[in-house]
């Protein structure tokens, strides 16, 4: 059965009431925001690369505990890794949060991130766990074209 | 005192009229405090909609066999029921659409996109209104160029009904407003609003979304010209509706749905229409979702209306008076409960209202978070979300204790 407990641990809080990188980063390679209108969170994600390598990662904005935690641990996540790392990740990420209520839910190669598999007993809320993920990704994205463009 | 307690409901009898409060969720007994969004439905409601399909299938107005004259007599049937909830002067006043939303389309089309309005002519909203009361007009704003102009309200939620004087104006041609908030509860004073905007000869449309379920309505007294509701928060199934109209404003209105039913001739070059109500019923209408809104109406009508708001009333100061108890729990809306129906807009600091919804939903207890559908209002506020709960019949001061506990248990966790 669904536990309180699973969905909001002590590390979800923690992460929640003291986001770590949470700032805005004033020459970023790549930005994006993310909005999620029918809550009304928000969230801006900042990142500077290194050739391929996601050198330093922030985010800033307002929401629930689940997208604000999410956003915070995605940053100590992908912080190093490389782009393909990073959607890797998320996609792993994505199986995590999206699995069936009930399943036995796969945290393998997630570390720290394996804390919100208790989203997955509340698909409402998956959302909220994803919106900082797809930011990234779409920061990364929007980075892609400007180098093509060069 | 007698008195009072004599118009009281009798919530455990209405309680066991409705199956689905009998279910658990995750494990606990399920309060439902969402009656805002929809209610839930009686038994006797169910049992009407599947009666009709059981038994006498058929389709309105068209059929010459007795099956079809059963379906069409219980259709109209419950049209007399509308019209007498709302003390409408006749039947043919009530037009059977699928929501409030379609309802103030109707109006937004066929009086104003279609109807009377000219270019310059000004609409005047608030920024109270669920967004269903807003962007019909906003059609009527871009496609016909007619100015909107919005009332504010005060602090605690109240119209701030001075404004009026300054924003009706001799080309103001619709004044249009929420009987009841969606959000705040708050109750405006539409009987003032109509004669105001009459003085100016415009017409008054009013929302009773969140009204007819909750307080006793009198379209005649209260000189509405056009009022709409949905069926789906007043025990009825969801996909009917109903938009009350004044003949004369009905006259001027032009049809939203060309098709079946809604004709008297076609020919290849022209079609002339049927009469009102019908001419705004194009197609096969929601025969089952009107039988069951008739039954709800019945429903209503036997616990008296009068009954059904001093009920919310008592729980709603309840409601009020238990969780101004709690410390970091804030509140929106009027604190008189005679100036507002049974909803209670809320936030908890250092929580976000996502989170409140999500900790009551392991609580059994249904709440709604976000913007409700009023963002003007929420902007008006500088908020960006609010948990709600809503009282109804079948809601007493057992559930609003499991709601006080609940918010306790969100803080705990948060703490
Ligand atoms: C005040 C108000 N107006 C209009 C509506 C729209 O009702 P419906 O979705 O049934 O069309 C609602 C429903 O939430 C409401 O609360």
């Amino acid at each position: 059965m669904a536990d309180l407990r699973e969905l909001y641990q002590e590390t979800i809080l923690d992460h929640s009431k003291k986001p770590r990188n949470f700032h805005e980063i004033a020459e970023a390679d790549a930005s994006a925001v993310g909005h999620n209108p029918l809550c009304g969170d928000r969230v801006t994600v900042y990142v500077r690369l290194r050739d391929d390598t996601i050198a330093d990662i922030a985010f800033v904005g307002q929401g629930c505990a689940i997208s604000k935690a999410s956003a915070s641990l995605m940053t100590d996540a992908v912080k190093g890794k490389s782009r393909v790392q990073a959607h890797q990740l998320f996609q792993l990420f994505h199986r995590m949060v999206t699995g069936k209520p009930g399943d036995p839910v796969n945290t393998a190669g997630l570390g720290k991130l394996a804390v919100l598999s208790g989203v997955s007993e509340f698909p409402v809320r998956v959302k909220c766990a994803s919106l900082a993920w797809h930011t990234l990704e779409a920061a990364l994205e929007s980075k892609k074209e400007i180098v093509s463009l060069e | 005192m007698s008195k009072a307690e004599k118009t009281l409901l009798n919530v455990p009898k209405i309680q066991a009229d409705f199956p689905i409060l009998h279910r658990k969720i995750r494990g606990k007994r399920l309060v439902y405090l969402d009656s805002a969004a929809t209610s839930q439905k009686p038994r006797q409601v169910i049992d009407a909609t599947t009666d009709f399909y059981m038994r006498y299938n058929a389709n309105v107005h068209r059929a010459i066999y007795e099956l079809g004259e059963e379906a069409t007599r219980e259709y109209e049937g419950a049209r007399e029921k509308v019209a007498a909830f709302i003390h409408a002067r006749s039947p043919n006043q009530v037009i059977f659409t699928k929501s409030t939303t379609e309802a103030l389309n109707l109006v937004a089309y066929g009086y104003g996109l279609k109807g009377p309005i000219q270019a310059g002519d000004e609409i005047v909203g608030t920024v109270m209104e669920h967004h269903s009361n807003h962007v019909p007009w906003h059609f009527v704003r871009d496609h016909k160029g007619a100015v909107l102009k919005y009332v504010d309200i005060d602090d605690e939620g109240n119209l701030r009904m001075e404004q009026y004087d300054e924003l009706i104006t001799k080309r103001t041609k619709i004044v249009t407003v929420s009987m009841c908030s969606n959000v705040l509860g708050t109750i405006n004073p539409i009987k003032e609003i109509a004669k105001r905007a009459h003085e100016a000869g415009a017409v008054c449309v009013v929302d009773a979304a969140q009204a007819a379920p909750h307080l006793p309505i009198d379209v005649q007294s209260l000189g509405a010209d056009f009022l709409a509701f949905s069926g789906h928060k007043m025990l009825g199934p969801t996909g009917i509706g109903v938009l009350y109209g004044e003949t004369e404003a009905l006259e001027a209105t032009e049809p939203l749905l060309g098709g079946g039913e809604m004709i008297r001739e076609v020919h290849l070059g022209r079609a002339s229409w049927n009469d009102i109500p019908y001419r705004f019923e194009g197609g096969t209408p929601n025969i089952a979702g009107a039988i069951g809104l008739g039954v709800a109406v019945d429903y209503l009508t036997d616990l008296k209306m009068e009954a059904v708001r001093a009920h919310e009333m008592e729980v709603t100061r309840y409601a009020l008076d238990e969780i101004h108890r709690i410390p970091g729990v804030r509140t929106y809306g009027p604190e008189d409960v005679k100036q507002k129906a049974g909803v209670l807009a809320f936030t908890i600091d250092g929580v976000h209202p996502h989170d409140i919804a999500s900790i009551l939903d392991v609580e059994g207890i249904c709440v709604r978070s976000g913007h409700h559908c009023a963002q003007p209002l929420m902007e008006r506020y500088d908020l960006p979300a609010t948990a709600r709960a809503s009282f109804y019949v079948y809601n007493d001061s057992d559930d609003v204790d499991v709601l006080m506990a609940g918010i306790r248990k969100v803080q705990e966790v948060f703490a």
